[in-house]
């Protein structure tokens, strides 16, 4: 028994860690291709089936007059909007989660409970019901293919996140610790951030990393709300694939959009294993 | 505790939310109620979207059940995979991190960049699957077949969203408490008896919990068709936001795809009620 099941677990790992690194694979080898080589149907190992050129890398950051994509800009675009959506949304959302946390509200029928089901209900929004309203509201106030508009449109998606994390990890933070804090003198404004933020950094990251995946990863609201002025990353190299798509250049711009969140999973695992991520879903 | 500070933490978040939303969701029911076009703008039409929808659009409706097809479909494979990776790398293995890592990194990497890839990947002539298919003299026309075509569109979704199912039921897994397993290992209970009446039954809140928000970001299923099939061929990958995008932004029936939006999102937040509930009988029955 122990062993056959031993021998599935590892035939079955191994199977779904062939599946998960294919793609990247393929798009490595296929981003050293030309035009030729990829058009001779598949191939796989440089220097024995196709001779590697560099095309497909070259391309990324030449400027469009000198037949380039340029992905430079829309990678910085991509970065900001990404990176301050997500720091709006956690300063926010850390504010309220506390708040959610720690005191009692009520208004009519409307308990904690509700307003923390309030912001994590955001998420069940789809995407297409906003994105009409939003595409003629910030039309009219002059913010359609601008990075504000799209930042307005991300805290949005990110806030929910923030406070759903927090939530959770502040009602795992014992209370005593504010309750210490407010006996020695402090007002409520500095036993949060003098007392409970400090104790609070793993909550903060693992909320700060959510963030940024999913600010990273929208790819329809940045589709919709920009056109030329500003472009982020996934729509500039989604537009790559047009009539006649350069897979090489396609490739290796999918690889290098895909970077810097590899970093991301090792903080996410690390936290994991420390457990604070467990109380993120009961 | 009580404050009169406890507005001051509260209130910037929650006004930022509504304020955004507010006006979004008030005009998308008031637009609707309309029809609209570049010329004169906003003219009221009463519920005459909404009568079109119920009764002269079964296309809107093929969608819909095209999408809870799909989102099902997904979702439950997602679990079992997830749940099958989460037990196995949760104790006794070897290379653990990095098998940990590994197994998240596909719900970091955008979707439709992804999607862009797995297209070359599935390419009838010049992609890798039917290069190797066509060994054994097959070459399966995966984007192009309208039964072939839901197939990739799933095999794309499991491995784009499997890790985050992962990533949940891991988290789960290692935060359980150790004595229900000392005293199944002292009973000399087996593995698999192990498996069904401590394991899975601890871990029931935890996977009520993944798959609901699972079937939540699976029910806006868009961008991967989008890039994928483009709803094709015909209409037999198109989910309900891909129908109303083509709709509202492409063919611009603003006021049509508002009242189909809103019929929609109404949809979702019932059904998803109703989803939540029954798990939630069904899991914790004992």
């Amino acid at each position: 028994m122990g062993k056959l099941y031993k021998i599935l677990k590892y035939f079955f790992i191994t199977f779904w860690a062939v599946f998960v690194v294919a793609p990247f694979l393929w798009a490595l080898t296929t981003s050293f291709k030309d035009f030729n080589s990829v058009n001779g149907g598949a191939t796989y190992i440089p220097w024995v089936d196709f001779e590697p050129k560099l095309e497909g890398w070259r391309v990324l950051i030449k400027s469009p007059a000198n037949g380039g994509v340029d992905i430079i800009e829309p990678y910085f675009n991509s970065l900001f909007v990404t990176c301050t959506a997500s720091l709006i949304s956690i300063i926010l959302g850390t504010l309220s989660a506390y708040a959610l946390s720690r005191f009692t509200f009520k208004a009519g029928f409307v308990k904690n409970n509700d307003i923390t089901f309030f912001f994590i209900s955001q998420r069940i929004m789809p995407p297409i019901v906003l994105s009409i309203p939003f595409f003629l509201f910030l039309g009219a106030i002059n913010l359609l293919d601008s990075l504000i508009g799209l930042i307005v449109v991300y805290i949005v998606l990110l806030m929910p996140i923030a406070v759903w994390i927090m939530v959770d990890f502040f009602n795992k933070v014992p209370r005593e610790i504010d309750e210490t804090a407010l006996i020695d003198g402090c007002n409520p404004y500095q036993a949060f951030f003098k007392v409970v933020l400090p104790n609070s950094i793993p909550g903060l990251i693992v909320a700060g990393m959510f963030c940024i995946i999913f600010g990273w990863i929208d790819f329809f609201f940045a589709f919709i709300l920009t056109f030329t002025e500003v472009q982020l990353l996934p729509v500039k190299i989604v537009a790559l694939n047009s009539s006649i798509t350069p897979w090489w250049s396609l490739s290796a711009s999918a690889l290098i959009s895909v970077a810097p969140l590899i970093i991301v999973a090792f903080v996410v695992e690390r936290y994991l294993s420390k457990g604070n991520l467990s109380g993120a879903i009961k | 505790m009580n404050f009169k500070q406890k507005y001051v933490f509260l209130f910037p978040g929650l006004f930022v939310l509504i304020g955004i939303l507010i006006f979004p969701i008030i005009f998308v029911i008031r637009l609707s109620l309309s029809g609209w076009n570049s010329y004169n703008g906003l003219n009221f039409i009463g519920l005459e979207n909404y009568i079109r929808l119920f009764t002269d659009d079964p296309r809107f409706w093929e969608s819909f059940f095209r999408l809870s097809f799909l989102s099902v479909t997904t979702v439950v494979l997602q679990y079992v995979i997830g749940f099958a990776l989460a037990h196995m790398v949760w104790k006794d293995i070897k290379f653990q991190r990095f098998f940990r890592v590994l197994f998240l990194i596909p719900m970091m990497t955008t979707p439709v960049i992804m999607t862009v890839i797995w297209r070359t990947f599935f390419h009838e002539s010049l992609g890798p699957v039917n290069d190797i298919l066509s060994n054994f003299g097959m070459s399966p026309k995966w984007l192009t077949d309208p039964v072939l075509a839901k197939f990739t569109v799933i095999i794309v979704e499991v491995w784009q969203w499997t890790p985050f199912m992962f990533l949940l039921l891991l988290a789960g897994l290692l935060s359980l408490p150790k004595e229900p397993f000392l005293a199944a290992a002292i009973d000399g209970a087996s593995p698999v008896r192990k498996f069904l009446y401590v394991t899975f039954p601890l871990m029931a809140p935890i996977s009520i919990g993944a798959i609901i928000i699972r079937l939540i970001e699976a029910s806006k299923i868009m961008d991967t068709v989008y890039v994928l099939t483009s709803g094709g061929p015909g209409t037999s990958t198109e989910t309900s936001s891909f129908y109303i995008f083509i709709k509202g932004l492409r063919e611009f029936q603003m006021g049509y795809a508002a009242s189909m939006s809103f019929t929609y999102l109404i949809i979702m937040i019932v059904s998803l009620t109703v989803i939540a509930k029954v798990l939630t009988k069904l899991m914790l029955k004992d």
